[in-house]
């Protein structure tokens, strides 16, 4: 089943700088799907479309339409607020709010409204649990966000992201500042969240793509050359550009 | 066949540079040595009046004795007054330009008018806030007339540290909040405005200082030459300590000079502890910052 369906998505920043193409592309659900390709082809901002969080760039000109669950989230009477909520995102570095442990998994909660001390501190156990961090910090969780490793800020906003109980995740590069461990810890995480969670990643690395993508798709200069399921994208690329890149061409 | 003989500069490039080190650094000192001398004086002159008579007692015998208290509890009014008014405005100004404002033509005349604004000198206030709000407005010489007055000189001072406390705070820390499904006036609230908190204060307590301290933009529209008792409401008239120290040190014949000393050291220390209470909040937000 597809989650998102992208169909003829165009766009273009006011400074010239990183655009999209016409890109037709549907994304499964419950799945990994990573985007590939040498940094500005697009991947960021194709990701940052599919929150609305380029409404806080300079975007020029876009046309074409983003099918959630068959709602085009780019009409003019979107609700972007629920929008960011059900699509949650998580940034190349790790950004966690000045504010306590718990305050930054519970601040989507209280700002979507939430009183209840009850349902937050089940809300904010359940997200650091999933997110692999509870055992680690629930004796400390009022202590300053920043005071903890930064593969804990990246998994904290992980965490953060997955107390909205959003249905998409969207990762941008989310281990480029972390090392092999931490990142190993992020990489199994993903791997158990793909069962019901629709996850969208910008891998860092090549490496990082072929270990975590179910599907695949390079991007290029702001157009999708190629998708499909990460081991025929990998072993029988059917675009000799998809093949020159994996073979460490560009970038 | 003869090796020419290479003459040793008579200042090596080191000394060069101690040199100008040692002649900054004593420009530096020479730049605090009046402000240690004048508060020193001040002191020295003005202790000898300080006494708790002086600063609880009304003033007696056409203020050539008795105390400066109803000045004092003025100029208290006054600030606390200009508070009422310029915080508030001033902060929600910052907000606007710093979080809303697009960068267009308007904004730009926006803020071209605030660097006016400060630069205008605090008698044309003065003039300003007799004509709006004593006659136009009809609100009399009174304390909120000159507390109105005082808050548009404040005002600048206010809206542009205000705005540079917002904008010292991390772009990135918006683009997380907006992406936990937050509106922009939720993330201003919960993220932005209580990190920029300490430079805000900042700012509106030097705003504040400098109000407390002016004695032109309240002479035609609050400050009165004496009065018997305390003002009743904010509509009356009241005395203020820069505008009293105006009235003994030019106005009244045969002033103790120690009375004239030690009003200006009641105003230098209210002045001055504000200042530093301004610093210590600057420096304790500073050491506690995560960013």
């Amino acid at each position: 089943m597809d989650k998102i369906v992208i169909e003829h998505l165009n766009l273009r920043y006011s400074d010239g700088t990183e655009s999209i193409r016409d890109l037709s592309l549907a994304i499964p659900a419950n799945a990994i799907t990573a985007l590939m390709g040498p940094s500005g082809g697009g991947k960021s901002t194709f990701l940052r479309v599919l929150n609305r969080l380029n409404d806080l760039a300079d975007v020029v000109a876009q046309s074409g339409r983003v099918l959630i669950d068959g709602q085009d989230i780019l009409a003019p009477d979107t609700d972007v607020i629920a929008l960011r909520r059900k699509v949650g995102m998580v940034f190349s570095r790790p950004l966690p709010l000045p504010l306590t442990i718990y305050q930054n998994v519970s601040y989507g909660l209280e700002v979507a409204g939430e009183r209840s001390r009850v349902v937050l501190d089940k809300a904010v156990q359940e997200a650091l649990e999933k997110a692999e961090l509870w055992d680690e910090v629930h004796d400390r969780l009022g202590d300053p966000a920043i005071a903890i490793s930064g593969g804990q800020q990246q998994r904290l906003c992980l965490a953060r992201v997955l107390a909205l109980k959003p249905e998409v995740i969207l990762l941008d590069e989310p281990t480029s500042a972390l090392d092999p461990v931490a990142t190993a810890r992020i990489e199994s995480s993903l791997n158990d969240l793909e069962k019901e969670y629709t996850i969208i990643i910008a891998p860092h690395n090549t490496q990082q793509t072929a270990r975590v993508g179910d599907w695949v798709a390079f991007f290029l200069q702001g157009e999708l050359v190629e998708f499909g399921p990460g081991k025929d994208v990998f072993t029988r690329p059917k675009d000799k550009r998809t093949e020159e890149y994996i073979l460490g061409h560009y970038g | 066949m003869s090796v020419p003989k290479t003459t040793a500069p008579r200042l090596s490039a080191r000394r060069i540079e101690k040199l100008g080190f040692a002649s900054l650094a004593g420009l530096s000192f020479l730049l605090v040595v009046p402000i240690i001398a004048v508060i020193i004086y001040i002191i020295i002159k003005g202790a000898p009046a300080i006494s708790w008579a002086f600063l609880t007692e009304m003033p007696a015998d056409g203020m050539k004795a008795g105390g400066i208290m109803p000045a004092i509890m003025g100029t208290i009014y006054l600030t606390l007054g200009t508070a009422v008014f310029s915080v508030p405005l001033g902060i929600a100004a910052a907000v606007y330009l710093s979080e809303y404002a697009p960068e267009n033509r308007w904004t730009r005349a926006i803020r071209i008018a605030i660097i006016n604004l400060a630069g205008i000198p605090s008698i044309v206030y003065g003039l300003f806030g007799l004509g709006l709000f004593v006659i136009f407005l009809n609100l009399g010489t009174s304390i909120l007339a000159a507390s109105l007055t005082l808050s548009i000189m404040t005002l600048p001072v206010i809206i542009t540290t205000t705005e540079e406390a917002l904008r010292a705070v991390p772009y990135a820390f918006r683009v997380v909040s907006t992406s936990l499904g937050t509106s922009r006036w939720e993330t201003i609230r919960r993220v932005v405005l209580p990190q920029a908190v300490p430079g805000i204060l900042t700012g509106v307590i030097l705003g504040l200082e400098r109000a407390a301290g002016e004695t032109a933009p309240i002479l035609f529209t609050g400050a009165t030459f004496f009065l018997p008792q305390l003002p009743n409401s904010p509509l009356d008239a009241t005395m203020a300590l820069p505008y009293h120290l105006f009235v003994i040190s030019t106005q009244v014949p045969g002033m103790p000079i120690q009375i004239q000393y030690g009003t200006v050291l009641v105003l230098l220390v209210f002045v001055l502890s504000m200042n530093i209470i301004a610093t210590i909040i600057r420096s304790r937000a500073r050491a506690r910052r995560q960013w």
